[in-house]
This record gives C-alpha cells, sequence and structure tokens, in this order.
C-alpha cells in the first residue's frame, strides 16, 4: 500500500520573465513504513520535493497523492488538516518555538489536535522519553544544544505519531556522535510505530541509515535504490 | 480561540521584557486617561457646585436691562420687586440682590467695583452674608478672596465706597470688611463688594429695588414675570459646560497622543513580530495551522496586551485613583490667576462607565492595530514563511 503516490511531477517557480524548473517529470512511490532519502547537491529539488508532499506547496503538473487526498487539489483548510493529523515535519534548523519549554513545543500538535489534558500530558512524556529528553521537559530551547534541540523537534513530529515525517536536513547542524543518536532514535521510531520518513540530506551520515536512497538530480530523479534492512536495523555501510 | 488564548499568553509571556514595556506604557494610558477625564468631570461638578453657591443659586431672573458685560447697564437695571415674587421672598425661597456701579478706594487707590446688596439673613447662597449684621459705625462689607487679593484688603480694613445714587449724585462712604470668602468663582469675587441690601436701598434712593432675583428650586416650573428676564440654572452654567466642553477639546488631543504612543508601540510589536518570526510562522503553518487562524493568534496576542494592561492598571492604577479622589489635584500654581472657575485642589471623579468605556475604547484599538500588520501573514507562502526570506 503506497501512502504516497507521484506522478510526473513537475514544479516551475515564476523567475522574471520565465519559470524556473525545480522539478521535472518525477514520478515516486512511498509504501506505509518506509525509511526513505532524497539525496543530491545543493539546488536538486530536495526541499521542493518534500514541501509538495507536505502540501506547504502545491505542483505545477502531474499528480501528488498523500494518503488518498490529491495535493494539488486542496484548498488552504484542507491542507491545513492532512498536516494536522497525519504529518510530521523535522527542520535543519529545527525551528523549535524559542519562548516555549521543551514540554510546550512537543505539546504543540497534540494542543491543535485538542486532545485533553491527560491524553497530551502522557502521549508527550512518551515522546520525550524515546528521544531522551525527560529531564529537560522545563527547559526552553535557548538553553539547550542543538543535539537536544534536534531530538526536540523529533519528538514534536514524532508526538502525535503521524502517518508520516517529512525531514528536511534534520542532521546538518549536528556533530556525528549527535547524528548517529538521532537517526538511531528515528530509526528505531520507524520500526515500532511504521512511520514513514522521507528525508531530504546530502549528509553522508543520514544517507548510511537509509533504506532507500533516492538520487535526484537536476530535479530529475536520477536513481533508486532500495537496500533491505538486516533485522537487527544495522546497515552494510557505516562510518 | 481558547487555544489562541493559550498560545498567545505563552508567547507574550516567555517574551517577557517586550511585552512588559508594551503593557507598562498601555497600562499608563489607561491610568492617565481615566484620571485626566475624572479630574475634568470633578471640576465640572464643583465649578457647578460652587456656581450654584455662591452667584446663581436655583435660577435667577435678571432685570431686562442688566447685562453683566456692560456695567454701565448697572445704571438703569433695577426695579421694585414684583408683586408675584413677594411671597416668596419673604419665605426666604428668594433673595432680591440689588446692583450698583461705583468704585472703592483701596489705600488711596481708585477701583471699579460693583456694590452688591444682599440680606443678612438669606441662606440660599453660602456667602457669608450674616458678617454684615454688625453694630457699626462704618457699612459692614464683604469681599471675595480676589477682591482682596487685587484690593490688598483684609479683614478688618476700612475704606471708602463711592457711588451715584437714583438722582446721579456722587456721595461716599467708609466700610469695614467684615468676611472673606473662597468661592472658586470669578464672577461672584471680582471688583464686587457685599453690603448690606437695606443699606443699599438707603444710599442709591432705590428702596425695595432689585437687579436679580435669585431662586432657590431649580427643578420648579417658573413663571415669566414682566420686565424680568427668566435665567435657568442650565443658562446660567452653560459657561462651565462651555469651558469644560473647550478643555475636553484639548484633553482629547492628549488622549490622541496618549492613545497614539501605546498604539506605535502595538503596532511595532506587531510589525516586528511578523518580520522576526516568519520561520515561527512557517512552523505554526507546517503543525497544521492555517494561516487565518496564525493571523488570529497574532492578533490576540496584540489584544492581549491591553488585557495585561488593563490588569496591571488595577494593580497600581485603582489605588492611586482612589487616593486621587480623596486627596485631590491640587495645582502646582495659583488657580486663582486663571480667571476661570478652578477650585486650588480638584477631586476627580470617575463614573463605571468612564473605566468601561476606556478599557473598552483602548482594547478594541489594541486589537485593530494588532490585526492590520498581521493581515500580512495571510499573504505569506508558507515555504517561503518557512525559509523565513520574506521581504
Ligand atoms: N520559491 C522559489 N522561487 C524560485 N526558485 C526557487 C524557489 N524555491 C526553490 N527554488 C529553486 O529551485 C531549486 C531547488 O531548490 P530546493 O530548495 O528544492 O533545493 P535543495 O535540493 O533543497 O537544495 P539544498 O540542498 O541547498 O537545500 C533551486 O535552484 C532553487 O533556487
Ligand atoms: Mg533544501
Amino acid at each position: 500500500m503506497h501512502i504516497i503516490r507521484i506522478k510526473n511531477l513537475t514544479k516551475r517557480f515564476p523567475m522574471g520573465k520565465g519559470a524556473f524548473t525545480a522539478l521535472r517529470n518525477v514520478s515516486l512511490n512511498f509504501a506505509e513504513g518506509e525509511f526513505a532519502g532524497l539525496i543530491g547537491p545543493s539546488g536538486s529539488g530536495k526541499t521542493t520535493l518534500l514541501n509538495i508532499i507536505g502540501s506547504l506547496d502545491a505542483p505545477s503538473d502531474g499528480s501528488v497523492e498523500v494518503l488518498g487526498q490529491s495535493i494539488g487539489a486542496l484548498n488552504a483548510k484542507e491542507a491545513a488538516r492532512l498536516r494536522k493529523e497525519n504529518m510530521g515535519f523535522i527542520f535543519q534548523s529545527y525551528n523549535l518555538l524559542q519562548v516555549h519549554t521543551v514540554y510546550e513545543n512537543v505539546e504543540f500538535p497534540l494542543l491543535l489536535l485538542k486532545f485533553g489534558a491527560d491524553k497530551r500530558r502522557k502521549m508527550v512524556l512518551d515522546a520525550l522519553e524515546w528521544v531522551g529528553l525527560t529531564d529537560k521537559e522545563k527547559s526552553k530551547p535557548p538553553q539547550l544544544s542543538g543535539g537536544e534541540c534536534q531530538r526536540v523537534a523529533i519528538a514534536r513530529a514524532m508526538v502525535k505519531r503521524p502517518a508520516m515525517v517529512l525531514a528536511d536536513e534534520p542532521t546538518a547542524n549536528l556533530d556525528a556522535a549527535n547524528s548517529h543518536n538521532i537517526l538511531k532514535t528515528m530509526e528505531k521510531l520507524n520500526r515500532e510505530l511504521k512511520t514513514t520518513f522521507v528525508f531530504a540530506t546530502h549528509d553522508d551520515k543520514v544517507i548510511n541509515y537509509l533504506q532507500r536512497k533516492i538520487f535526484l538530480l537536476d530535479g530529475r530523479v536520477d536513481k533508486d535504490e532500495t537496500i533491505r534492512p538486516t533485522t537487527t536495523g544495522d546497515h552494510v555501510a557505516r562510518n | 480561540m481558547w487555544l489562541a488564548i493559550k498560545l498567545a499568553y505563552r508567547n507574550l509571556i516567555g517574551a517577557g521584557l517586550r511585552t512588559w514595556l508594551n503593557v507598562l506604557v498601555l497600562s499608563f494610558s489607561f491610568v492617565v486617561i481615566i484620571w485626566l477625564k475624572g479630574v475634568m468631570t470633578g471640576w465640572d461638578h464643583q465649578a457647578k457646585t460652587d456656581m450654584t453657591n455662591y452667584e446663581i443659586g436655583g435660577g435667577q431672573y435678571w432685570h431686562e436691562a442688566y447685562d453683566p458685560f456692560d456695567p454701565l447697564s448697572l445704571y438703569d437695571s433695577h426695579a421694585p420687586i414684583p408683586e408675584a415674587v413677594r411671597a416668596e421672598v419673604q419665605a426666604g425661597d428668594m433673595e432680591p440682590m440689588l446692583f450698583l456701579q461705583g468704585h472703592i478706594f483701596p489705600q488711596g487707590r481708585m477701583m471699579p467695583a460693583i456694590i452688591k446688596g444682599i440680606k443678612p439673613d438669606q441662606s440660599i447662597f453660602k456667602l457669608p452674608a450674616a458678617s454684615l449684621d454688625t453694630v457699626t459705625d462704618a457699612i459692614p462689607a464683604f469681599i471675595g478672596a480676589m477682591m482682596a487679593t487685587s484690593s490688598r484688603l483684609e479683614v478688618g480694613d476700612r475704606t471708602t465706597i463711592r457711588w451715584r445714587d437714583a438722582n446721579g449724585t456722587f456721595d461716599a462712604a467708609e466700610i469695614l470688611i467684615t468676611a472673606i470668602f473662597h468661592s472658586n468663582v470669578p464672577s461672584a469675587e471680582a471688583a464686587q463688594v457685599y453690603i448690606p441690601l437695606e443699606k443699599l436701598w438707603d444710599i442709591s434712593l432705590l428702596e425695595g429695588e432689585a437687579t436679580v432675583l435669585t431662586f432657590r428650586d431649580s427643578e420648579a416650573e417658573r413663571a415669566e414675570l414682566s420686565g424680568w428676564v427668566l435665567k435657568p440654572k442650565k443658562l446660567l452654567t452653560k459657561s462651565v459646560d462651555d469651558m469644560i466642553k473647550t478643555k475636553n477639546a484639548g484633553q482629547s488631543v492628549l488622549y490622541g497622543i496618549l492613545l497614539l504612543l501605546a498604539m506605535l508601540a502595538i503596532f511595532d510589536t506587531q510589525v516586528l513580530s511578523i518580520f522576526r518570526r516568519q520561520k515561527e510562522i512557517g512552523t505554526y503553518i507546517a503543525l497544521g495551522y492555517t494561516r487565518k487562524e496564525v493571523v488570529g493568534l497574532f492578533t490576540v496576542e496584540g489584544t492581549m496586551h491591553a488585557v495585561l494592561a488593563a490588569v496591571v492598571s488595577a494593580a497600581y492604577g485603582l489605588p492611586f485613583l482612589a487616593w486621587q479622589a480623596r486627596v485631590g489635584w491640587t495645582m502646582p500654581i495659583d488657580a486663582s490667576q486663571f480667571g476661570m472657575a478652578m477650585a486650588q485642589t480638584l477631586y476627580p471623579v470617575y463614573s463605571v462607565g468612564l473605566v468601561i468605556s476606556t478599557v473598552l475604547i483602548l482594547t478594541v484599538t489594541t486589537a485593530i492595530v494588532s490585526y492590520v500588520p498581521s493581515r500580512k501573514i495571510a499573504k505569506m507562502s508558507p515555504t517561503e514563511a518557512l525559509r523565513g526570506k520574506l521581504q
């Protein structure tokens, strides 16, 4: 069962008199529970594709279906609802709410879903445990290290147990040790909760964890390789 | 909405100093506006009460020739007390007063003065008329504080007054100052000398005549008297109303400036927020907020400044306003120099309506000022907001 179906997707951005084509004729499907990554040099269209999957942007041509809904046809409200209920975003620069505590940041998606206080509390504490930040719930982002911030961002993306997590360069600001910790956490969540992960990255540390590598070049799919995960979750290449 | 309030509250409290500065500016506007309005209302009340007590009672009949702005009119503006009101005068519910143009000679200087005849046993005015009820070789007289200042006369002083009687003959006599009153009503004090009515009848040869008839009850229906013009209390206090209106117009400019300052602070914060917090806005949208909801959040956030300001104002403003109402506000300069009905100490009077309307107006204005820049968010593309690159 494919939860993301992309067919002949083209994305053009208006530029001066003409248009810049960021994605050309991309066709891709993602199954539930995949741990996949969009890999490519800067400007190859990774973020653009992720944004369209995340219904933050609309396709110029072609069709993108996420969980059976056509992204191009959604109005703002429907798109917001799709994101609210089914998607978690992890950004390169964390994008945490600076004046809110760790707890409040992670609680935020649950507030949007209007969950009751008890349910929220339990879910937030679970998510903080997944990322090992139970003791930092009262801290605010400016008091945290980069790795801790990224872990909060993961907890925020995962707390509502969405069908999919879209992660744009989630490790760009992290050192090797932190990157590995975070990727292991995500791997674990992928295994335990069947969450589909789609990364956009050019970071080798991330690439080595991926079960599926989709190479983008100038807005086109250049290569699409799937690597069978071992039962222990360990991969062939590892630095 | 509840969620927006909750989030807005978190954001504001989290923003710390910036929030409290805005809240302080706003709360200052709250308190100052309420206080100023209160002082104006208090002044209005006081000016009218003083006028009632010292000059106009419950309203007056003026002799048809009487014009307070034309001293020469005094030569002709007197007539016998009409038959129709004799009983009322007898009962003490109407006071006849005769005005005569004359001069006073304090320390050898000559000053024009209106000589007013008043009954020592009158009970309509708070004037110290009873002080005229003394046995002395001179004519007992009392004056207002303004007159005392300009003539440098004190209680117990003697001086000369000169007048022209009904036949046009000049005559003069000595007066003894028996009292000085403080009324805050310039038109009852400036250039005026009060002496017993009977004495004035005597020396002016105008026995039984009056210039102005002041009645006690402002509510009762008054009949027309031929040869006299009815001046109801409302009409006589119109000058006070007009003055307060003028003052209010002046104050409005001040409110405007205060309001503008407060609103500028909010507007500035909002505009800045929208540019500085683009990433945050993008994050809200990525997490499933609609742009409309983000606009709502920012509007609530801005408006909440006013709500917090109201709370802060209540904390320090209420005690301050209550204390002011009790001790009054004493002007640093001598109020009698202004030549208008103004007490040295003004006691502000606040109404519930005043407080509610001030809070409401400020809150609504804040909401509008918060909303206007927030609308920009609705035009933002979420991907660009996330990149934080919108200019
Ligand atoms: N809103 C936009 N308007 C115009 N051009 C855009 C816009 N967004 C992206 N592009 C262009 O589309 C191309 C792909 O951009 P995208 O951000 O998807 O690249 P990326 O693969 O994520 O690169 P990076 O690794 O540097 O993040 C780039 O050349 C970029 O300049
Ligand atoms: Mg990118």
